[in-house]
Formats: C-alpha cells, structure tokens, sequence
C-alpha cells in the first residue's frame, strides 16, 4: 500500500516560560492509504500535538516527517499552507466555520486558496454539499445550522480539495451522542470510498470504530 | 493563486456587517479628503477668476511706474527721492522700436461723491489720459468718440465716463453732452465706456478720464505725501505680444539711461505686468495652500491612525477566522493581502465619499458666496491617491501582525 505519512523519531519541545515542555518524545508511524486510525490518550499526552505536526500546521522541533514522499518537516510556513491546501483535509472539535459565510461558501473556502475558478468552485462544493445530505441548507450560515450540521459541512470542507488524509479533532467532541455516531457512520462511510482518516480522540466508543488505534502516553507511541 | 478581486469581496462582506464601525472608521478620511478637495477648488477657481481679471486689464500691457508691484519693505527715504516719470519718458518710450503704443496717465485722483442733479455716485477715479488710454486698457467705447489728441494738446475740459457712473447718474438720459461738475470745473461727457466689471472688488467702471494736459485744472499738483503719486504711470503695449521680455529690456535700458544710473545702482522705477501681478496673487494664496494641505495631511494622519486602530481591533477579533483560513491553506501572503486590501478598501471609500462631499462643499460655497470653485481631474487623482496612500501605509502593521499568526495558537483562540 501506498504510505501516505511517515514520521521518524519526531520531537516537539515547548518552552512554558523557562520550563521545556516534551509533547512528542521519539514518536515514529507510518499512514498508508485507505488507513482508519484512531489516535488516542488522556489529555496532555501530546496527541494533539501530533496531529498538528502530521497536518503540517507545525513543525517538529526533531525528526523528519515525510508526507507522499516529500521531506515537509523542513518547509516554510508558505510552503506548508501550500501542502494543507492540496494534500490535507481538517474537521475540528468546534467545527471552526466562518460565521459570516453560509454553508456553501465555507465548503468552497480551500477551493478559494487553491486559485480554483468561481464556476467550478460552485460546482464542487455543491456536489459535496449533496454528499454530505446538506443541499437545502446551502444559503444557511452556521448559527442557523445545529451542531451536526455544522460539522457536516465542516467535513464537507475537508473534503472538497479530495485531500490525500483528513485529520479529524475530537470530531464529536461537541455533539450529542446520537448526532456524533452519526458523524462517525459519515467516517465509516469515507474511508469505504477509499478516504485515509486520522482520528484524535480520548473517547472510546469513537476510537473503537476505526480499524487501527495508535495510543499516546506522555509524547511517545503506547503499544 | 487567490485572485485580488476574491479579496476585494472580501473585504466587502467585512464592512457590510460591520457598517457602523466601518463609517467611523472613515470618518477621518472623509473629513481630511473632502476639507483638501474643497479648499482646492475654491482656491483654483479663485486663481482662475483672477487671471481672467488682470486679463481683462490688458494682459500684454507693461505698466511703466514710480514703484513695483508687491515692493515689500522698500526703504522709504529712497522711494521719495525717485525721480517722477514724464512726459518726455513717455516721448522717448514711444520711440523704440519694440514698442507699438504708449499710454500716460495721471491717476490717483478721487471724488468721494459726485452729484448730477439729484442723482448721486460715491468714489469716481478721475483720470488723465491720452488717446492711447483706451486701447491699452481694454476699454471700448460705446457711444460717442474717445479722448482725442486734439482735445490733449488744447487742454480741453472733456470727458470719457465709465458705465458705473452713467447707470447711477443718467439712469433715464444720454449723458453725451451732458456737464459735470467737478471741484467747481464744468467737464464735457463726450463719450460712454464699455462694462468691464470689476477687480479684486474694486469697479473698473467707474472713472472719468479727461484729457491728461487738463487734469490739473482740477487737481492741483499734490503737495506732502501726497508727492509719492505725483508721477505718471505709463502702459506700455509691445509690438510683439510673445516677446514681451524684449521691451521690457529695452524699456530698462532706455529709462536707466535717462536717469542716468550706473552699473552698480538698481533700478529706480518699477516695470510691472499683469503676469506679476498674477505671480503676486498667487503667491499670496499659495500661503493658505500650504497652511490648509498642512492641516488637511493632519486630519488624514488621525484617519489613518483610525484606520491602523479598528485593523488592529479587526485582527483580533478574528484571530479564529485567520487561523481557519491558514488551515485549509491560506498563505501568511493571501492573509496579508487580505488586511491590506480590507485598509486601502476601507480608506479609499473613504477617500471617494470625501471627494464628492468636497466637491458638493465647493460648489455649495460658491452658490452663496462671490468665490467660484472649480474642480479639477488633479485634485480628484489626489485624493484618491491620499487616501490609498493612507490605507496601505495604516494598514500593514496590522495585516502584517494577521499574517503572521501562528495558525494553532489561532484556531485555539475564543
């Protein structure tokens, strides 16, 4: 199979004022394509922190991390949006949607910085608007949408570009049990089209659907 | 790449739902723009409508007199001891070849009120004049003949009056024939000018101008301070209207010889024209221009810091937005780009809301006052420029601080 991440001996150490904070400790993996992982650990672990560094919104402070074959723990901070944009869907806990744009337009947001055409920017993200069961909420801006909703059209954002992996933040971490399942089927459902889903989670229930779990003890790798 | 007009749309959507805040914020700018384009025009148009007064004077005319014009602080033990000008100078300019008419006269003689029968006139300048007088001055006559060289050489008690006063002493009659009279003196009206209108306020239409050999029947040779006025003032019209420069050498040259200066000593005359003049005025407004640029640049610097302040207001409000964006692959230049267009947009709907508020102000002051305000494409390129000036120069700390947000300490931001 064809890997998507490989991390090797990553390190991220934070300075909380003078005291050097170790998130990640020696952490090596590797993503292949179609993978359904669940990263999990208490809070502090240092999950968080890596998924930033796998979703190229950080860098590591050691170790090399490669993502479809390209070194990107060294690039810029231009260089990396680049690479977010192309390869990288995200879904956050608090769905993190434009408030002042409606459902359509926040899905045709990555569209925007991918220098993709206004025609063809409506077309996809009213595609995928239908895939992810919201094209009559498409003139809807998020506080008129339910928590569900809202991170529907948040997966649907991460999906537009047709990214190589999605991250997904405690993904139903802010909803319901019953609307949270719901977004997990929506997972379930993506990675059986051929997705690769990185999940990062302290619950459970959610960890267990995913086909792989990897655990995280205090910044390394938790067999 | 993310196109600018993405960004322009943007930045609309910004203002649009923050209207209030977006306003205020181009107050400044508003009031800066539109205080420059109104001073401007009324300024501008104030320079046209003079220009197009001394044109009216007589704009080739070099104006041969005892002093200059705008002397400033000229020492006057030594204005005193100029030698007046003549008639014999008049004679002798007549002779250059560079020159095609000589006018002198001898001016500065008021009548505060004049009366014909019951009818009454206040201030008439009396003036005495050859036949040259009229063509050199622009002035046309309209019924009955000009002074003549006859009348000059027979000291005739004639006359030639302004529009001014036939209006408010022959309001129902033809005054040609008709006698003043002047300081005990009968003056024959001969002969009726044309309107000119008026300049710096001051009527060009109401003189009298008699004979400039009869003058001092009426007027006796001033005696005092009064000295100062006693000399003649020549208007001067140039063969060649294009080389105006040449008789003015020559003029030079001609009356330093006659008065016999050396190399070394300036001028004791003054050689005026009404391109000095307009010099004069305009130097005189160029003052106000730069006092009210001065302030107008103030109130705009206020609008930008405004500007810089709300951006700043806006960057943090919006950390989220930023960090979102930065996540789905906004580059720290599209965020830039973003800020900074929102600044330029934001000043330069300020900027063109003050040009039209500025425009309306200047026209809104010429309709109630004597000033004309004329707008020019310049003014209008200014104020645009100022403003997108003041947008991009307000704006990048701000947008620079947005760009460089790092984007997990801004998604994690409430």
């Amino acid at each position: 199979m064809a890997v998507i991440c490989r991390a090797v001996d990553l390190y991220k150490t934070y300075w909380r004022g003078k005291v050097a904070v170790q998130a990640l400790d020696g952490v090596s993996l590797e993503i292949v394509k179609n993978d359904y992982i669940a990263v999990m650990g208490p809070s502090g672990s240092g999950k968080s922190t890596l998924m930033h560094i796998l979703g190229c919104l950080d860098a590591p402070t050691k170790g090399e991390y490669y993502l479809d074959d390209q070194l990107v723990s060294q690039m810029s901070d231009d260089s990396l949006a680049k690479i977010r944009n192309r390869y990288i869907g995200f879904v956050f806990q608090n769905f993190s949607l434009l408030p002042r744009l409606n459902a359509l337009d926040n899905i045709s947001l990555p569209l925007i910085y991918a220098g993709v055409g206004r025609k063809e920017r409506l077309e996809k993200s009213k595609a995928i608007l239908e895939k992810v069961g919201l094209a009559d909420r498409m003139n809807h801006r998020p506080n008129e949408l339910s928590g569900g909703e809202c991170q529907r059209v948040a997966v649907g954002r991460a999906l537009v570009t047709d990214p190589k992996i999605i991250f997904a933040d405690e993904p139903t971490g802010n909803l319901d049990s019953k609307t949270g399942m719901e977004i997990m089927t929506m997972f379930d459902q993506l990675v059986n089209e051929g997705h690769t889903i990185v999940i990062v989670t302290h619950d459970l229930t959610v960890g267990k659907r995913a086909k792989k779990m990897i655990k995280i003890m205090d910044g390394k790798v938790a067999i | 790449m993310i196109k600018p007009a993405e960004i322009i749309t943007l930045s609309f959507q910004t203002f649009r739902s923050h209207r209030m805040r977006s306003f205020l914020t181009m107050l400044g700018i508003i009031i800066g723009v539109s205080t420059v384009i109104a001073i401007l025009s009324l300024i501008d148009g104030l320079n046209r409508s003079v220009a197009s007064q001394i044109n009216s004077l007589g704009s080739n005319t070099i104006t041969v007199a005892k002093f200059t014009y705008g002397m400033g602080r000229a020492d006057f033990e030594q204005l005193q001891r100029r030698k007046d000008l003549t008639m014999e100078d008049a004679e002798a300019l007549k002779k250059l070849k560079s020159v095609r008419l000589v006018a002198p006269t001898l001016a500065n003689n008021h009548i505060t009120w004049l009366y014909y029968r019951q009818n009454k006139v206040n201030d008439v300048e009396v003036i005495g004049c050859t036949p040259e007088f009229f063509e050199v001055n622009n002035y046309s006559i309209v019924s009955g003949r000009p002074i003549s060289a006859d009348d000059v050489s027979r000291r005739r008690m004639v006359c030639v009056v302004g529009d001014y006063i036939v209006e408010n002493l022959f309001p129902n009659e033809s005054p040609i024939g008709k006698e003043l009279k002047i300081r005990g003196r009968s003056l024959k009206i001969i002969g009726i000018l044309d309107k000119k209108g008026s300049f710096f306020g001051q009527s060009l239409d109401n003189n009298i101008d008699v004979p400039i050999t009869a003058i001092r029947k009426l007027f006796p040779r001033p005696q005092g301070f009064g000295r100062l006025f006693n000399s003649l003032t020549i208007g001067v019209l140039p063969k060649d209207p294009k080389k105006t420069d040449i008789t003015m050498d020559d003029i030079r040259e001609l009356l330093r010889r006659r008065r016999g200066l050396t190399l070394d000593q300036p001028d004791d005359f003054g050689l005026n024209t009404s391109e000095m003049l307009m010099t004069l005025f305009q130097n005189l407004t160029r003052v106000g221009f730069i006092a009210i640029v001065g302030i107008a640049g103030m109130s705009l610097i206020v609008g930008g810091i405004g500007i810089m302040n709300i951006m700043l207001v806006s960057v943090a409000e919006r950390t989220r937005e930023i960090g979102i964006r930065k996540a789905v692959g906004a580059s720290n230049q599209n965020i830039l780009l973003q800020f900074l267009i929102e600044s330029v947009v934001l000043a330069l709907i300020g900027g063109i809301i003050g040009i039209a508020i500025g425009i309306l102000l200047a026209f809104l002051i010429s309709a109630i006052s004597p000033l004309k305000a004329g707008v020019a494409l310049w003014m209008i390129m200014l104020g645009f420029g100022f403003s997108a000036a003041v947008g991009i120069f307000f704006g990048i700390y701000p947008a620079r601080k947005a760009s460089t947000l790092n984007p997990i300490e801004a998604l994690r931001y409430e």
